[in-house]
């Protein structure tokens, strides 16, 4: 092909920015991150979560979550004395815009539960994924290789907590990744940036100067569906019996 | 929120596993079942479902090659599935899918037709013209020694397979049950016992499958049914149904004595969202209904009429009653939250790749799969007799 000087100067600027393009969508690489030094997980004090929803509208907005499906969500807990085996649980829209105001009247005790992939250490998701799309990093967060996914479901069907969907565009799964493009840069996740009372704390169990340690030293610290054995690696600071 | 009742967590709203994934242990079901009757022939030696042999071993093929599709149309890139054969992952029990199918249909199903039809297929070869002279042609394989040792050596090569053929359909479907029995995450599914009743039911329905073809394909040949042939295979349903029966009870019975965390919502389920499909069809309609037709039948000495009647009927019922089992395993197994605080409600779709028409179109495919395989292996005796006579 003969190109012209003239053709060269309109390509190359052309070409330069088409070339921004492709790399449009390419994460940034982290050349000082090293996946063996770090073990994450996540804290929630359940006592310090009112229920804003601004965790929920942050993942939405950080990680593109398509409508009615929830890589996190907020549940509001009401346990009446007479019931406390079943409680009554609402999450409206996951929570996303808040939750509607308590008649006073209402006896019984109201929390906020935020929810969102355990991360399990022995995660079900993961050993029933037919080709092995779904993994576990070396840093402890589950993860779907979305160009690799079929998009059958069965993880959907493995998970005891509900935090996989099947994404209605990509038709393949989804989840929340603890926001694996941020803490791998050394940011935080988008919902415990937005949590204005720090009831979400990413946390990093193989760092020993962890505020973590401190804390499950000196708190009564559950995660969810223990009977489960799926290592679940989301901690809850006064986890009241009656979550599932 | 659509459909739903009390609390759901906000991703189990929309069902993940449709109408085709009911289909998928239906049809696998089939086929093991019409295989397990065909071994009957082969291997336990009971002549008088003879005249079902070869149909029964046609109708599983026709089944099994219509198996993967309603995976597939499910998946939501079907163009990865082959990534199951080349990369499967080990932990997973959907992953030998295809290797536990293609053992299945190559090593067992097609080479034993093909054994047992293979002097069949060398006459025909011989005595077509044109392109079915060339089809059967490539039926042969090449293979055109019909010598009385060569058949002698077919028949016992043939024996071989239906032995490990009945332990292959035994895991084909024991498989689909594991599947769904190893999910801890589902109460509803989790049971040792998943496999051993998928086994089960699949016999029953497989062969009260093939007792309503034979009978149907019996009727529009205008030939007339050996009842020997149907009353024996109506009395291996109903002894096999006895068994699935009791298994099944015995996982109720279990569930309601044990009553742990989830009694309350799956017993809540089974009484409201599931009473049609699970009390109404699959234990009423689809069970204990043809267990008392066919009781009836061992019972009492009715007319070749009255019995035709009541085995067409039971048989129908059954494989109804099967396919609702199936329904309430699939659907049933996802209607509750897994929180065990609510409900949510399946609607069948209509004009998306899962709606009902391709359903409806998935169940039929087999009997046209049937259709042309009969039309090439006449399974009839009196058509393989007429044929060996003009052959020889």
């Amino acid at each position: 092909m003969n190109l012209s000087r003239r053709q060269l100067m309109i390509l190359l600027p052309a070409a330069a920015i088409a070339w921004e393009h492709v790399l449009a969508g390419t994460p940034e690489a982290a050349p000082n991150y090293t996946m063996s030094e770090h073990w994450w997980s996540m804290l929630i004090d359940i006592p310090k979560c009112i229920g804003c929803g601004n965790c929920v509208r942050a993942c939405q907005a950080e990680n593109d979550v398509p409508d009615g499906r929830f890589r996190t969500w907020v549940e509001r807990y009401h346990v009446s004395d007479e019931n406390m085996m079943y409680p009554e649980v609402i999450s409206p829209d996951g929570g996303k815009e808040g939750f509607p105001s308590v008649a006073k009247e209402d006896a019984g005790k109201y929390f906020f539960v935020p929810k969102l992939c355990n991360h399990c250490a022995d995660s079900p998701c993961t050993q029933v994924c037919p080709v092995g799309a779904t993994f576990i990093s070396p840093d402890g967060v589950v993860l779907v290789d979305q160009k690799y996914c079929m998009g059958c479901a069965y993880c959907v069907q493995a998970c005891p907590y509900g935090c996989r969907y099947i994404h209605p565009e990509k038709k393949v799964a989804d989840k929340c990744t603890l926001c694996y493009h941020r803490i791998t840069k050394g940011l935080t996740t988008a919902c415990c940036e937005a949590c204005p009372t720090g009831a979400r704390q990413l946390v990093d169990l193989k760092n020993p100067n962890d505020p973590i340690h401190e804390f499950l030293r000196t708190h009564a610290v559950q995660v969810l569906k223990p009977q489960m054995a799926t290592g679940a690696k989301v901690f809850y600071n006064e986890l009241d019996g009656s979550v599932r | 929120m659509n459909g739903v009742e009390g609390f759901m967590y906000p991703n189990e709203v929309e069902l993940v596993w449709s109408v085709l994934i009911v289909l998928y242990p239906y049809i696998t079901g089939l086929v093991a079942g019409a295989f397990i009757l065909a071994s009957l022939e082969r291997v336990f030696r009971v002549d008088a479902v003879k005249p079902t042999y070869r149909l029964a071993l046609l109708t599983a093929l026709s089944f099994l090659l219509v198996a993967p599709l309603p995976l597939q149309l499910h998946l939501g890139h079907p163009e990865r599935s082959p990534e199951m054969y080349f990369t499967p992952h080990s932990t997973s029990a959907m992953a030998m899918f295809g290797y536990v199918y293609l053992w299945y249909l190559m090593a067992v199903l097609v080479f034993e037709i093909w054994l047992d039809y293979r002097r069949d297929i060398v006459l025909r070869a011989r005595r077509e013209r044109g392109l079915l002279r060339l089809i059967y042609k490539v039926m042969t394989l090449g293979s055109d020694n019909i010598s009385e040792r060569s058949l002698h050596i077919d028949e016992r090569v043939g024996w071989v397979v239906t032995l490990i053929g009945i332990p292959s359909a035994f895991l084909l479907h024991g498989y689909v049950g594991f599947i769904f029995g190893s999910i801890k995450a589902n109460p509803w599914w989790s049971s040792p016992l998943m496999p051993v009743v998928f086994i089960f039911s699949a016999m029953v329905s497989g062969i009260a499958c093939v007792m309503v073809i034979y009978m149907a394909t019996s009727k529009l040949r205008g030939t007339t049914i050996d009842m020997g042939c149907v009353d024996t295979i109506a009395m291996y349903l109903f002894y096999t149904f006895i068994i699935d029966f009791s298994l099944e009870m015995l996982d109720l019975i279990h569930r309601i004595y044990e009553a742990d965390e989830s009694f309350r919502s799956l017993n809540f389920m089974v009484h409201t969202k599931l009473y049609f499909s699970h009390i109404v069809v699959q234990i009423g309609l689809g069970t204990l209904t043809p267990l008392v037709l066919l009781a009836i039948t061992q019972v009492t000495k009715l007319s070749e009429m009255a019995r035709k009647r009541i085995y067409a009927l039971a048989g129908a019922l059954t494989l109804i009653g099967i396919f609702a089992m199936r329904w309430n395993v699939v659907i049933g197994g996802q209607l509750f939250s897994k929180s065990f605080l609510g409900y949510t409600t399946y609607k069948v779709g209509m004009v998306t790749r899962e709606g009902l028409p391709v359903a409806i179109a998935l169940t039929l495919l087999p009997l046209l799969f049937l259709w042309v395989l009969v039309k090439l292996l006449p399974p009839w005796d009196d058509a393989s007799a007429a044929h060996g006579a003009t052959g020889d």
